[in-house]
């Protein structure tokens, strides 16, 4: 069965004078992968941004509207963004490794959030995650040397495997590929494939056949609105819109 | 005042040659400036540096040389059985300077001839009443050797500077002669003054490098005969100062190690004020501030760094002091004997250095990416944990950094010190003790009328290298990291 | 179905409830900002603190007690006083008579003896002599003498020095200030504003009322503009072979690291190197603005230079290679071009650190400029560069070493005129950012 995970209504976003997102409506769902598209500027990273509140970081950034997690509307006052954040994960588009070892890159998140008792318990932490982000076998042996001096398809999956660290119930990945070389990427998209057993993973993606490679569904924005929201299959093959068509036979983007 | 009227001269000429130059051009080309190779300015322009700069760079070399050859002439002209015990030869010739500044004196005021200040068989008594009168500075009564030297002085000045004009007029007149000679329409005026004008600029640029070797070299020469007067060891490892004044007689003291410890423990008292307050204030502006907070908050704190370092030296000594004393002195808790004390220094320089520490670690902190917050707060982290376990770790080069240049400008601060830490040198643990630095001893030492021959004033000069070599490391090393750092985020 | 039923059930525990955990991190959060709005503050009540007591110290030293008396003296007094051994007694003897008199045409009776009247005013007889022997012609005129009381009158009248505090010695005592008080009750001492603190000259150590700042003042205005004249076109040509033509070499960068360490290098050092090549080695007069003004040119140099550099950077290349696109050479470039859009960002950054200069004071110390006393306003133009004089911080620091408190408050009044200075001068440079500054 599919059940919804978050489920946003009517949201609006601006930034000071702009109105960036319109009547955005999604359902997102657990165990799926859903992939954002549409040309830049579209409003999909931003979209992805109000999930889990990173916009409030920035001043001018005004959300509207109703954004519910299991239920609960995530921009209630008496919800504690950071709370939030724990259970809504995030990947960046360039990988940001903290300037710390790589073990300590892992052990951040539960450490903050008090996850393990003791050494072992972060311990065992830290593999876990290593192992979940597809690169415990590369690192194992050098726990403490810097994050910073991984390749960059191995920060980006030292980056996924921080995220997933803190135990998070979704995954928003902000164009996590984009700074990769080919390879790198799909080993990423693997990684993104496995995650889908235990998250509602979003990601926003600038490649139209990564989405088909990697999503369940699909969303297309455009102009800061959700034109269409569907299959990715059928959004691939057969779109109703003509501007999701447009866009998907290159002709606007 | 004739280098003045000198100075005007050549400028003059200059300009003749430059106006010389253009209508001459102007003449050849039949009045078609399209035949030049440059505009006519430019041929006028060529001919006024050549004219000028040659003319003004041997006035300056005559100036700065001639006293030297004068000095040696009239230093051969005082046997050595003419300088007292107590005295030294610098001393004479200071002597001797005075008595022909006199002279002239004199001749202003027409208590003597210009006839009678050259008569080499003149009365010293004489002259000396003469000098009073006239009101030049005479110590005592000039000896013969003394009369004379002033006299050969003068004679040997008065006939430098006319040669030295004459020179000087004759350069200008044949550098614009030859300009305007070499003057036709094909001559490539622009890029030749335009390579003049790079010189130029070159050599303004070159002052900097000046700068520092007149610093070294001046340091250097007077701590070599500092040490030729003083061990070098024990100087370096002395744990007294006690420098006796020509009068009070016996041999000085002068160990910098409580000159180093004082220095030391009043920047560490001002680093500990300055610090935390600014690191924090850059954390508080930086990322938690709203744009209002600081657009006002900021440049209030660096009004701070704006004052004049007298003004924090008279706040240390009549309001700070006092403070300290009335809280820490016989009245209160009993720690404090007076007003001047390492603790009045320290806190009034580290109040001082905030706007140095906050502005600094501000900049460093700004240029950590956004990315970096991005990816902690992704991660749940509260604003306080993403700076204090990613942003902090992530500048923390820079800040070091920053604190060292800190420490640095703490090392050579002197008016704080001189008015607010105390005149006596001592080794002391007691923070509330009056002690003394290395700029406050250098400021004692070389003010009044030194004379420079003394191991009580040379002194200065090896306290000079001192600090200059400790800020010059930590500055240098410092810039280091902090341009490491930058590199690795750009 | 309902959309609730569809809904997940929530694995973390709900969002609306905050956990004990998060609770106690957002506690830390705040206390963490508190420790840096707790800084902040300690920065600005250092402020104001200094603000506050240069303000409350600084501001009695722009008043002064003064004792006024009119009189007339004729040719008779005139002569018989120069005719005495003791003239300046003599005078003191006229004047003690006419102030009796002035008190008893008030109705005011109080006993006084010379002694006290030169606990009061110093010595007015030789004020009052040397003003009619330098004008002979105003005998018989009535004339009114503002003669400055002395530092502890002045003290009394400021709060500095009260009935519990004075104590006995021969410089004042106690029962004066009945005769101070009868004297103000009368009108004949008043605390006037103080022209002759902004416009005179020091005096010597034992009369703080008369030392005015005006001559170091001037002083500093010779440094001044001998800064001025060297740094600006020095930095500026500096700044443009660094930026425009330098090319990549040992050379340029051994001129880069010497800027950016002088920049560092304590003023201190500056004074030890004015001291020993202005004046040691190249025999340049002690205690002159010419020398003052080298050493704090050599000093401001690397502030200008850098701000120079800053400015001439922010020129965006498209200029450049527009003119050098129509021809003109690459000097031609940067003199009609370059250096015309960056001017105002020069002289911004050259008023900035001409106002540094303008309070500097430790290099000062070194070439002599304290330690004597300023008395003197230049004769000539020419002079005012090579003759002994004092400048503001030089001066300031001289009466803070003074052993008299009663130069304590000219000390911070001084200050109020270099801060006075010192803003006009950042309050312009502000203006000009402000309205020429040029976004590319």
């Amino acid at each position: 069965m599919t059940d919804v995970k978050i489920k946003a209504k009517d949201v609006q976003v601006y930034y000071g004078d702009t109105h960036a997102i319109k009547d955005v409506s999604v359902e997102i769902e657990n165990n799926t992968v859903t992939a954002f598209i549409g040309p830049s500027g579209c409003g999909k990273s931003t979209f992805l941004r109000c999930l889990n509140r990173m916009n409030d970081t920035i001043d001018i950034c005004r959300v509207q509207g109703d954004i519910r997690i299991d239920g609960e509307d995530i921009y209630d006052k008496r919800v504690d963004p950071v709370q939030l954040r724990a259970k809504v994960g995030m990947v960046f588009q360039k990988p940001n490794p903290f300037p710390k070892s790589i073990y300590d890159n892992i052990a951040y998140g539960p450490r903050i959030h008090g996850m393990a008792r003791n050494k072992a318990e972060l311990d065992d932490i830290v593999e876990r995650a290593l192992r979940r982000g597809a690169i415990w076998d590369e690192v194992k042996d050098r726990l403490q040397a810097p994050g910073t001096g991984l390749s960059g398809g191995q920060q980006q999956r030292l980056c996924i495997a921080r995220a997933v660290a803190t135990e998070p119930e979704v995954l928003l990945m902000d164009e996590p590929c984009s700074a990769l070389d080919p390879i790198a990427t799909a080993q990423v998209e693997e990684l993104i494939d496995e995650l889908r057993q235990n998250y509602a993973v979003v990601i926003v993606t600038h490649s139209m056949q990564q989405a088909a490679r990697v999503s369940q569904k699909t969303a297309f924005f455009h102009l800061g609105n959700l034109v269409e929201y569907d299959d990715t299959s059928k959004i691939f093959t057969n779109p109703e819109d003509s501007r999701t068509e447009s866009y998907i036979t290159g002709r606007i983007g | 005042m004739p280098l003045l009227w000198l100075f005007l001269l050549i400028l003059a000429i200059a300009a003749g040659a430059f106006v010389i130059a253009r209508m001459r051009v102007m003449a050849m080309s039949g009045q078609d400036r399209r035949s030049l190779h440059s505009l006519p300015n430019y041929y006028g322009s060529n001919a006024a540096m050549k004219s000028a700069i040659p003319a003004l760079l041997v006035l300056v070399v005559w100036l700065i040389a001639q006293p030297f050859y004068v000095n040696t002439v009239v230093s051969g002209m005082i046997p050595d059985d003419a300088i007292a015990q107590s005295s030294s030869r610098g001393l004479v010739l200071a002597e001797v300077r005075r008595a022909a500044d006199g002279m002239d004196l004199a001749i202003a005021t027409g208590n003597m001839t210009e006839d009678e200040a050259r008569n080499t068989d003149a009365d010293v008594a004489d002259v000396t009443e003469r000098l009073s009168t006239a009101g030049a500075i005479i110590t005592s009564e000039l000896t013969q050797p003394i009369l004379r030297a002033a006299q050969q002085f003068r004679v040997l000045n008065s006939t430098g500077y006319q040669i030295m004009t004459i020179v000087v007029l004759l350069i200008a007149i044949a550098g614009g002669a030859w300009a305007v000679r070499e003057t036709q329409p094909k001559f490539r005026a622009r890029n030749v003054v335009e390579q003049g004008v790079r010189v130029l600029l070159i050599a303004a640029a070159s002052i900097a490098i000046l700068t520092t070797l007149g610093i070294v070299l001046s340091l250097v020469f007077n701590t070599i005969e500092f040490f030729r007067l003083y061990p070098a060891a024990d100087f370096f490892f002395g744990t007294s100062w006690a420098p006796s004044f020509s009068g009070r007689g016996g041999a000085s003291d002068l160990g910098i190690l409580p000159l180093l410890w004082g220095t030391f423990y009043i920047s560490i008292v001002a680093l500990i004020v300055a610090v935390p307050v600014g690191l924090f204030s850059a954390i508080y502006l930086s990322e938690y501030a709203s744009p209002k907070v600081r657009a006002f908050a900021k440049p209030m704190l660096e009004v701070l760094a704006g004052i004049p370092t007298i003004v924090y030296g008279l706040f240390a000594l009549l309001t700070v002091g006092p403070l300290l004393v009335s809280v820490f002195g016989d009245d209160g808790l009993g720690w404090m004997q007076a007003g001047t004390a390492v603790m009045t220094a320290g806190l009034v320089m580290g109040i001082m250095l905030i706007p140095f520490v906050s502005s600094l670690s501000d900049d460093i902190i700004n240029a950590v990416p956004q990315a970096m917050r991005d990816g902690s707060y992704g991660l749940g982290a509260t604003q306080s944990e993403t700076i204090r376990q990613v942003v902090l770790p992530a500048a923390l080069p820079g800040i070091v950094g920053a604190i060292l240049l800190a420490a640095s400008r703490a090392i050579g601060e002197t008016m704080i010190v001189v008015l607010g830490a105390g005149a006596a040198a001592r080794l002391s643990l007691n923070p509330f003790d009056a002690m003394t630095t290395v700029t406050a001893k250098i400021v004692s030492q070389l003010t009044g009328d030194s004379d420079f021959a003394s191991p009580e004033a040379l002194v200065a000069f090896a306290l000079g290298m001192t600090l200059f070599v400790i800020t010059l490391g930590l500055n240098i090393f410092a810039l280091y990291i902090v341009r490491k750092y930058r590199e690795q985020y750009e | 179905m309902t959309d609730a039923s569809m809904d997940s059930a929530p694995i973390k525990g709900s969002l609306i409830q905050v956990d004990a955990r998060t609770k106690k991190r957002n506690a830390a959060e705040k206390r963490f900002k508190a420790y840096g709005l707790v800084a902040i503050l300690i920065g600005l009540f250092f402020l104001v603190v200094l603000a506050v007591s240069i303000l409350r110290s600084g501001i009695p030293a722009f008043t002064q007690a003064e004792m006024t008396l009119e009189f007339t003296l004729t040719q008779e007094e005139f002569d018989a006083a120069e005719s005495q051994v003791l003239k300046t007694k003599a005078y003191e003897g006229i004047f003690i008579a006419k102030l009796q008199d002035a008190l008893t045409e008030k109705g005011l009776t109080v006993a006084f003896d010379a002694a006290a009247i030169e606990r009061l005013l110093g010595k007015p007889g030789s004020t009052i002599r040397e003003f009619y022997r330098a004008n002979p012609d105003q005998i018989g005129t009535p004339v009114t003498f503002s003669l400055p009381a002395s530092s502890r009158v002045d003290g009394y009248f400021k709060g500095r020095v009260s009935r519990d505090t004075v104590v006995d010695s021969r410089f004042f005592e106690a029962s004066d200030l009945d005769l101070v008080d009868a004297l103000a009750d009368a009108g004949i001492i008043v605390r006037n504003f103080n022209w002759n603190f902004i416009t005179g000259s020091d005096s010597g150590v034992d009369n703080p009322g008369g030392a005015g700042i005006g001559v170091s003042v001037i002083g500093s205005f010779f440094m001044m503009l001998v800064v001025l004249a060297l740094s600006l076109p020095i930095g500026v040509a500096a700044s443009i072979y660094l930026e425009e033509f330098a090319p990549q070499n040992w050379f340029t960068d051994l001129i880069e690291v010497n800027i950016s360490n002088l920049a560092a290098v304590p003023s201190i050092v500056f004074g030890i190197l004015g001291l020993a090549v202005f004046i040691q080695f190249m025999h340049l007069p002690q205690s002159a603005p010419l020398v003052g003004g080298l050493v704090l040119t050599l000093m401001t140099l690397p502030t200008i230079i850098i701000s120079t550099r800053a400015s001439l950077k922010a020129v965006p290349p498209s200029i450049r290679e527009a003119a050098l696109g129509v021809g003109a050479s690459k000097m031609q470039t940067v003199f009609h071009h370059v250096l015309p859009l960056a001017a105002p960002g020069i002289l911004t950054g050259t008023i900035i650190g001409l106002a540094q200069a303008l309070g500097e004071t430790a290099p000062l110390l070194l070439i002599g400029m304290v330690g004597f006393i300023a008395r003197a306003y230049p004769e000539g133009v020419v002079s005012g560069f090579i003759d002994p004089n004092s400048a503001m911080p030089a001066q300031i620091y001289t009466w803070a070493a003074r052993a008299d408190a009663g130069f304590y408050e000219k000390a911070w009044g001084g200050i109020i005129i270099l801060l006075i200075f010192l803003l006009t001068m950042n309050i312009i440079a502000i203006i000009l950012r402000r309205r020429f500054e040029r976004r590319w």
